[in-house]
C-alpha cells in the first residue's frame, strides 16, 4: 500500500488514492447490505401469501434495499472510481481539494451510518428492533410520510440521512469539476480526456444541480413533521404533488449519475480489449453531455398516472422520446468500437458487453414507458421494477464490475482471477435475467410494486418462484466475487504498470501508484497517449524515480472531525435533544476553522 | 473468449410464455375488456413489436460482433478507425424515425383516453382510503365499497380522489391507473364491453397494508345492473322481529360499529365503508376475503391480524352475539 | 482563509478555489430556485390569512434591503482596499459589511417576532410557511457571511490579511454578492411583486 500504514493513516488520509479503496470497500459492503435485503424481498415473494416476512418488515425491506442500492452502493462504488482513477486519467497528483475529498467520504459514511442504524435503534423509540427503519419507499411521497400517516421516526431516518449523504455528494461534486478543468497535464485538451473523465464530469454537473433540489424538499418535510409546517398538506392548500415534482427533478438527473460513469467505464473497456480506439469518440462525448442536459427535461414522466393532463403528459412524452436518441447513439458506437477489433474476453470485457446487451433491454422497456397511454398499465407495476433493474443492475452494476475487474490491478497491484471472473459474469448474467426478465410479464399480468405479498389466483406464482431463484442465484454469484477478492488480496498474481495495453496515463505508472503518481508530470499530445497511432508513437512512461523529492500533504483529522458534527446534528431531531443541534453545529464549525487555517500544501 | 450465447433470450421468452401462457390473470393488461383497455393495448403492441424489432436488430450486431471479432492467433492488427460521419447521421436519425411511428399514434391515444366522457355517461366517484374503496354514484345517490358494479357497453366518468394519502385506482381490464391524490380529483373514462368480474388492487404505495387494497369491478348486463341500483337505492331489508337478524342488528346499533359505519337507517358512520348492503358483495376487508361467515367472524374479532394496520379495532363482540351480527350483515343485500 | 503559499498552475488559468465557489454559486441558484418556485407556486393558496398585504411592511424592508446593497459597496471596497495592501482600510471596510449584515440580520429578527405577534408563524399558513422557510433559508446565509467576514476582519487586525490572500477575500465577496443578489429577488417577488 501507498504510504504510511496503520489506523490514523486511514484516518487523516488525504490521498485520493486511499479516499477512493475506502469508497469502494465501503460500499461494497452496503451493496451486500442491500443485496441481503433483496434477497429476503424475494423470499417473501416466492410463494404468494409469503409469510418470511410481515408487512411492516418487508416495507422497511423495499425501502432501505433501494435507498441502499442508490445512495450508499452504487453512487460511492462509482465515487470510488472517480477519486481513484480520474486524477490519474488526467495526469495529476491529486484532486483540487484533498481535504474537501477526506470529507466527503467521511461525511458518506456516517450518513449510511446513521441510515441503517434505524435497523437496530428500535429499543430507543420504545419500538422493536426492526421497526423504526424507513418504510415509506426510497421516494418517500407525501403525504404518507407527514407526521399524521407516519408518525414513528422512520422517515426522519430517511430524510436525515439523505440530507447528510447530501452534503458528501455536493461536496465531491465541486471537488472533482474543479479537479477536472483545472489539474488537467499540459497538453491534456478537454476533447483528449479520456470517456471515463468526461462522464464524471457530466455527472458532478448534474450532482450540484439536482441535490439542490431534493435539499429543498427533504427541509421542507422536515418542517412539516417537526415544525408543523404544511408544505404538502392538502388541508392548509397545499399538494402532496409538490413533493413528486421537487423530488423528480431531482431523481431524473440522478439515474443519469448512476449510470454515465458506468457508461464512462465501458467506453475505456471496449477500445482497450478491441485494440481499436473507441469509435466516434467526439459524439459519444457530446452524447453524454446532451443527456446531461436532456436530463433534466423529462421528469414528469415518472407521473404519467397522476393526472397531469394531456398537454403536459405529451410534452414529456416527446422529451423521454428524444433523450432516447442520444443514448441510442452511444450503444452504436460501443458496437462499432468491438467492431473489426480483435477482441480478448478478459473478465472486464464480458461486464462492458454485458452492460449493452442488458441496457438495451432496459432502454427499450423505458421507450415503451415514455408513451403516456402505455405507461398507464405499467407504471407502478413489476414491469417498472424490470425497468429499472435492467438499466441499474444489468447497466450500472455490471459497467462497475467491468471498472473492479479493469482498475483493480492498478488499485491494488494484484490481478484478480480470470476463472473466477468469468464464472462470476455467467452467474450474474443468467441469474440476473432469471431475476428482472418475468418481471416484465408479472408486471403486465397485474402485480403492482411495494407490495408484501399477492393473491395466489394472479397467476404470477410461478414466475415470482423464478424470479427468487435468479436473485438468489444473483446472491452466489457475488460471494463468488468476494472469494476473488479476498484469494488476491494475497494470492493474486501480480500486476504489472499496465496489465492490459490501455491506452490512457493511468497504465503509465506503476501498480499500485506512488503516493504521487506520476515521477514527471507528463506531456499529452493525444487522445490516446500510450498507443501508437497513424499519427504518432506511443508516449514515454515517467521515469521510474522523480528527478527531485515530490511534496505529498500529509494527512489531516480536521475533515473527518468536520464530518462528525453531522449525524450529532441530526440526532437532535431524531431524540428531540436541541443540545445536540447546538453540539453538532459547534464541531463542524470548529472542524472548519481549524481546517481553514492548518497549513496544508497540495 | 466472450461467447455470447444469443439463443438465451429467446429460450428465456419461450420458456416464460409457457409458464404464462395458463391460468384466467383476471389482472391482467394483455387481455382489455373496455375501449381505454383497448386502445391502451393496442398501442403497447405497436411499440412492444417495435422494441422487438430493435432488439433483433442491436443485439443480433452486438453477438455478431463479439463472435465474428474475437481474438484468434495471427489475427492482424485492427484498423484504427476513429469514427465515420455517414454511420453517425443513419444511426441517429433511423432511431429518431421509429420514434416518430411511436410517438404519433402515443400523441393521438393520450387525447383520445383523456378522461372525458360524454355527458350520458354513468358518472361515479371513487375515493381511496387507507386501506379500501369508497364509491359513490352521485346521480343515483348510492354510496358502496370495494366492488363497484357498472352496466356492459354505457360509458363510465370515474372521478378519483383520495380522503388521506396518494393510492392509484387500478382494474388493468378496464384501462390504465389513475392515482388518488387528496384535495385533487382526477378521472378516467371508458365503456366496459363485456359482462365479467375484474380484479383489480391500488397501485400506489399507501402505507403498511397497501398490499391489501384490493378491488373488483363487476360489469353486469343492463337489466342486472337495474336490479342492482334499485337494490342499493332502497332501504336495508328491515330484519323479522326476532330473528336472529334482529337480534343482530341490535348488537350492530349498541356497538361501536356504529362510530364508522353507515348502515341506511341504523348508523350513521364514514371512517369505514358504507355497510348498508354488504351481504350482497363477494369479498370483504377490501377484495381480501370471501364474505361468508368463518371470515367476517374472524375480520370482525380482529381485523388487524388479518390487515396490518387497519383502523379498525379488534370489536368485543363474541359468541351469540357475533353469530347475530354476522347473520344480519349477510342479510343486508 | 490561509492556504497554499504557492499558487499552483492550472489548466484554465482560474484558481481552483475560485472556479469551486463559482460551481457552489451555481449550486445554490437551484436551492434558493426551488425555494421561489415553491414560494410563487404557492402564493395566493393560503387558505387563511394573515396574507402578505396584511403584514408585510415594504418602507421597513426597502431600508434593510438598502442596507444590503451598501454592505455589498463596502465589500467591492474592501477587496480594492486588501489588493493593494491598504490594511487599515481593509479592516474598516471589511467590519462595515459585517456591520451592515448584522444590521440586516436584527431587521429581519425584528421582522420576523413582528409577523408572530400579529399571528403568522410556521404553521398559520402556506404564506408562512413558505416566506419563513425561504427568508429563514436567506438570513442563515446571511450569518454564514458575517461569520466569515469577522473572521477575515480578525485575520486583518492580526495583520494577516495581505494581497497574497487577496483570493480569499474575493472569494467571501463572490458569496456576500450572491447573497446580495437573492435577497434582491426575494425582496421583488416576495414584496414588491404581490
Amino acid at each position: 500500500m501507498t504510504g504510511s500504514r496503520g489506523l490514523r493513516s486511514w484516518l487523516t488520509t488525504t490521498d485520493h488514492k486511499r479516499i477512493g479503496l475506502l469508497y469502494f470497500y465501503t460500499a461494497f459492503a452496503f451493496f451486500l447490505l442491500g443485496g441481503l435485503e433483496a434477497l429476503l424481498i424475494r423470499a417473501q415473494l416466492a410463494r404468494p401469501n409469503g409469510t418470511v416476512v410481515g408487512a411492516e418488515t418487508y416495507n422497511q425491506l423495499f425501502t432501505m434495499h433501494g435507498t441502499t442500492m442508490i445512495f450508499l452502493a452504487l453512487m460511492p462504488l462509482s465515487a470510488a472510481f472517480f477519486n481513484y482513477i480520474v486524477p490519474l486519467q488526467i495526469g495529476a497528483r491529486d484532486v483540487a481539494f484533498p481535504r474537501l475529498n477526506a470529507f466527503s467520504y467521511w461525511v458518506f459514511l456516517l450518513g449510511g451510518l446513521l441510515l441503517n442504524a434505524s435497523w437496530i435503534a428500535g429499543p430507543v423509540f420504545r419500538a422493536g428492533v426492526l421497526n423504526v427503519a424507513p418504510d415509506a419507499g426510497w421516494f418517500g411521497y407525501a403525504n404518507l410520510t407527514e407526521r399524521q400517516y407516519s408518525p414513528g421516526p422512520n422517515v426522519d431516518f430517511w430524510l436525515l440521512g439523505l440530507q447528510i449523504l447530501g452534503v458528501s455528494s455536493l461536496a465531491a461534486g465541486f471537488n472533482f469539476i474543479v479537479t477536472i478543468l483545472n489539474l488537467r497535464a499540459p497538453g491534456m485538451k478537454m476533447m483528449r480526456l479520456p470517456t471515463f473523465t468526461w462522464m464524471t464530469l457530466v455527472t458532478q454537473f448534474l450532482v450540484i444541480t439536482a441535490f439542490p433540489v431534493i435539499t429543498v424538499a427533504l427541509v421542507f418535510l422536515m418542517f412539516d413533521r417537526f415544525f408543523g409546517a404544511h408544505f404538502y398538506l392538502p388541508q392548509a392548500g397545499a399538494t402532496p404533488l409538490l413533493w413528486q415534482h421537487l423530488f423528480w427533478l431531482f431523481g431524473h438527473p440522478e439515474v443519469y449519475i448512476l449510470i454515465l460513469p458506468a457508461m464512462g467505464i465501458v467506453s475505456e473497456v471496449l477500445p482497450t480489449f478491441s485494440r481499436k480506439p473507441l469509435f466516434g469518440y467526439t459524439v459519444v462525448v457530446y452524447s453524454g453531455v446532451l443527456i446531461g442536459f436532456m436530463g433534466w427535461g423529462v421528469w414528469s414522466h415518472h407521473m404519467f398516472s397522476v393526472g397531469l393532463g394531456p398537454i403536459a403528459d405529451s410534452v414529456f412524452s416527446a422529451t423521454t422520446m428524444l433523450i432516447a436518441v442520444p443514448t441510442g447513439v452511444k450503444i452504436f458506437n460501443w458496437i462499432a468500437t468491438l467492431w473489426g477489433g480483435t477482441i480478448r474476453g478478459t473478465t472486464a470485457l464480458h461486464f462492458a458487453v454485458g452492460f449493452i446487451a442488458m441496457f438495451i433491454i432496459g432502454g427499450l422497456s423505458g421507450v415503451t414507458h415514455a408513451s403516456p397511454p402505455a405507461d398507464l398499465q405499467q407504471t407502478d407495476t413489476y414491469y417498472v421494477v424490470a425497468h429499472i433493474h435492467y438499466v441499474l443492475f444489468g447497466g450500472t452494476i455490471f459497467g462497475l464490475f467491468a471498472g473492479m475487474y479493469y482498475w483493480w490491478p492498478k488499485m491494488t497491484g494484484r490481478l484478480l482471477s480470470e476463472a473466477l471472473g468469468k464464472a462470476h459474469f455467467w452467474l450474474t448474467f443468467i441469474g440476473m435475467n432469471l431475476a428482472f426478465f418475468p418481471m416484465h410479464l408479472i408486471g403486465l399480468l397485474g402485480m403492482p410494486r411495494r407490495i408484501y405479498t399477492y393473491a395466489p389466483d394472479l397467476g404470477v406464482s410461478s414466475l415470482n418462484l423464478v424470479s427468487t431463484i435468479g436473485a438468489f442465484l444473483i446472491g452466489v454469484a457475488t460471494l463468488v466475487f468476494v472469494v476473488n477478492l479476498w484469494r488476491t488480496r494475497s494470492h493474486g498474481a501480480p500486476a504489472p504498470n499496465d496489465p492490459w495495453g490501455g491506452a490512457t496515463l493511468e497504465w503509465a505508472i506503476p501498480s499500485p501508484p506512488p503516493p504521487y503518481n506520476f515521477s514527471v508530470i507528463p506531456t499529452v499530445a493525444s487522445r490516446l497517449p500510450r498507443w501508437k497511432t497513424e499519427h504518432h508513437d506511443p508516449m514515454s512512461d515517467p521515469p521510474a524515480a522523480p528527478p527531485a523529492p515530490v511534496h505529498v500533504p500529509g494527512g489531516s483529522w480536521w475533515p473527518p472531525v468536520a464530518a462528525l458534527g453531522l449525524p450529532v446534528l441530526a440526532l437532535a431531531p431524531l431524540t428531540h435533544h436541541v443540545w445536540l443541534a447546538f453540539l453538532g453545529v459547534a464541531i463542524t464549525i470548529y472542524g472548519i476553522y481549524r481546517w481553514a487555517f492548518e497549513p496544508f500544501e497540495v | 473468449m466472450p461467447r455470447f450465447r444469443p439463443w438465451l433470450s429467446p429460450l428465456l421468452l419461450l420458456a416464460l410464455a409457457v409458464v404464462a401462457c395458463g391460468g384466467p390473470f383476471p389482472q391482467s393488461t394483455l387481455r382489455p375488456r373496455s375501449d381505454f383497455a383497448g386502445a391502451i393495448d393496442h398501442l403497447f403492441t405497436g411499440i412492444f413489436w417495435w422494441a422487438v424489432l430493435v432488439f433483433v436488430v442491436v443485439e443480433g450486431l452486438l453477438c455478431y460482433a463479439v463472435i465474428r471479432y474475437r481474438y484468434r492467433e495471427g489475427r492482424p492488427a485492427p484498423r484504427p478507425v476513429h469514427g465515420h460521419t455517414a454511420l453517425e447521421i443513419a444511426w441517429t436519425l433511423a432511431p429518431a424515425i421509429i420514434l416518430v411511428f411511436i410517438a404519433v399514434p402515443t400523441m393521438r391515444t393520450i387525447f383520445t383516453t383523456a378522461g372525458e366522457a360524454p355527458p350520458t355517461a354513468l358518472k361515479v366517484e371513487v375515493i381511496g382510503h387507507q386501506w379500501w374503496w369508497e364509491y359513490r354514484y352521485p346521480d343515483l345517490h348510492i354510496v358502496t365499497a370495494n366492488e363497484l358494479s357498472l352496466p356492459v357497453g354505457r360509458p363510465v366518468q370515474v372521478s378519483i380522489t383520495s380522503a388521506d394519502v396518494i393510492h392509484s385506482f387500478w382494474a388493468p381490464a378496464l384501462g390504465g391507473k389513475r392515482d388518488a391524490t387528496p384535495g385533487h380529483v382526477t378521472r378516467i373514462a371508458f365503456r366496459p364491453d363485456s359482462v365479467g368480474v375484474y380484479s383489480g388492487q391500488c397501485a400506489e404505495f399507501c402505507g403498511v397494508s397497501h398490499a391489501n387494497m384490493r378491488l373488483r369491478v363487476l360489469v353486469l348486463r343492463d337489466s342486472a345492473f337495474q336490479v342492482w341500483v334499485r337494490r342499493q337505492q332502497a332501504a336495508p331489508p328491515a330484519p323479522p322481529r326476532g330473528s336472529l337478524e334482529a337480534r343482530g342488528r341490535d348488537v350492530f346499533a349498541k356497538s361501536a360499529c356504529i362510530g364508522c359505519h353507515t348502515i341506511d337507517g341504523v348508523s350513521k358512520g364514514i371512517i369505514g365503508p358504507n355497510l348498508s348492503h354488504v351481504g350482497g358483495r363477494a369479498t370483504i376487508a377490501a377484495g381480501l376475503f370471501p364474505n361468508d361467515s368463518p371470515h367476517l367472524a374472524r375480520w370482525i374479532a380482529n381485523a388487524p391480524s388479518l390487515k396490518p394496520g387497519a383502523l379498525m379495532m379488534p370489536m368485543p363482540v363474541a359468541g351469540a352475539d357475533l353469530t347475530a351480527v354476522i347473520a344480519y350483515l349477510q342479510s343486508l343485500k | 482563509m490561509t492556504h497554499a503559499a504557492a499558487v499552483h498552475h492550472t489548466s484554465m488559468g482560474l484558481d481552483s478555489r475560485k472556479m469551486a465557489f463559482w460551481a457552489f454559486i451555481g449550486s445554490e441558484c437551484l436551492l434558493f430556485g426551488s425555494l421561489i418556485s415553491t414560494y410563487l407556486i404557492y402564493k395566493g393558496k393560503s387558505v387563511v390569512g394573515p396574507y402578505p398585504h396584511d403584514i408585510l411592511n415594504i418602507p421597513f424592508t426597502s431600508v434593510s434591503t438598502f442596507d444590503l446593497l451598501m454592505s455589498s459597496l463596502m465589500m467591492v471596497l474592501a477587496l480594492a482596499a486588501v489588493q493593494r495592501g491598504d490594511l487599515k482600510w481593509t479592516k474598516i471596510w471589511l467590519f462595515a459589511t459585517a456591520f451592515l449584515g448584522i444590521l440586516f440580520l436584527g431587521g429581519q429578527v425584528y421582522e420576523f417576532s413582528s409577523f408572530v405577534r400579529e399571528g403568522l408563524t410556521l404553521q398559520t399558513n402556506l404564506f408562512g410557511c413558505t416566506f419563513f422557510v425561504l427568508t429563514g433559508t436567506h438570513g442563515v446565509h446571511v450569518t454564514v457571511g458575517v461569520l466569515w467576514l469577522l473572521t477575515l476582519w480578525v485575520r486583518a487586525l492580526q495583520g494577516k490579511l495581505g494581497p497574497a490572500q487577496a483570493v480569499t477575500v474575493e472569494i467571501s465577496g463572490l458569496y456576500w454578492h450572491f447573497v446580495d443578489v437573492v435577497w434582491i429577488v426575494i425582496f421583488t417577488l416576495v414584496y414588491l411583486i404581490q
